[in-house]
């Protein structure tokens, strides 16, 4: 069972540089596990460390936010696209608690 | 150095001011590797925020995909600081996820004045550029004498000092 999997430039020092991988699961949960056994750190990229998706990471199974799919939850089928984007966000100040929902600090 | 069309900087300008208090934010897409802006996609901001911007997740799937067709990418992801100047703060630097990006700013703060600057953030590291804005409708014969750092159809904005 093949999912393909759009890989956006940040995450592909995991991918040794490619746009897409294959990878198999009948959910996203499955799906990252099954990636990371291959390309190692990926998962800790998109998963904090209490277990849900990253806050600034939009996963998209087909054309739809996995988010409105059950999240780590969402089913996947064999022939499914999945695509990773990092979110695009910012701004003045105040948000502080981005960063701490990001976790990028230990995910680096 | 960012090198960008004065009409898609005026079409930014306009966009933030018209956005003013709250933050906007938009994409300038390029034909890949050419590191040449020519495509002005403003976004929605999700958060309808003075202090945050966020793209509507759906709609940056449907853009980043437009662009994959077109053989495009995002060259300038640009932004809006509506009370503060147009230098990334602690929340950009943590959350820019496109390094091959430039990070445009721009300041509304006066309403007066626009203040446009470019920045490379690497893995947490903020680099300002210079920003060359040209303006192909001017008359290159127009003008007699310019300033140094200037010609008739460009205008080289340096980074600012003390950064």
């Amino acid at each position: 069972m093949a999912i393909e999997v759009r890989i956006p430039t940040i995450l592909r020092t995991y991918t040794g540089g490619a746009k897409t991988v294959e990878g198999s699961g009948d959910t996203l949960a499955a799906l990252l596990s099954d990636l990371d056994s291959r390309h190692a750190g990926l998962r800790g990229r998109l998963i904090t460390e209490q277990g849900g998706l990253h806050r600034f990471v939009n996963i998209y199974v087909n054309d739809e936010d996995v988010r409105f799919l059950g999240s780590l939850d969402a089913k996947l089928n064999d022939g499914d696209n999945v695509t990773i984007l990092p979110a695009v966000a910012g701004g003045a100040f105040g948000f502080a608690a981005a960063a701490a929902l990001l976790g990028r600090n230990t995910a680096r | 150095m960012l090198s960008i069309d004065r009409s898609i900087i005026d079409a930014i300008i306009a966009h933030a001011r018209r956005d003013h208090p709250d933050e906007a934010c938009g994409v300038v897409a390029g034909p890949v590797g050419s590191d040449t802006p020519v495509r002005h996609i403003p976004m929605d901001n999700a958060a309808r925020s003075m202090t945050f911007y966020e793209f509507d997740s759906m709609e940056q799937l449907r853009v980043w995909r437009e662009m994959d067709d077109r053989d495009e990418e995002p060259l300038v992801i640009y932004h809006s600081h509506t009370a503060t100047e147009a230098y990334p703060s602690r929340t950009d630097t943590d959350l820019a996820g496109v390094p091959e990006a430039h990070y445009m700013l721009v300041s509304t703060r006066e309403p007066d004045t626009e203040e446009i600057r470019s920045y490379r953030i690497v893995d947490g590291v903020v680099t300002e550029e210079p920003v060359q804005i040209v303006d192909p409708t001017v008359d290159p014969h127009a003008v007699q004498s310019y300033m140094f750092g200037q010609s008739p159809t460009t205008v080289d904005y340096e980074c600012s000092p003390g950064r």
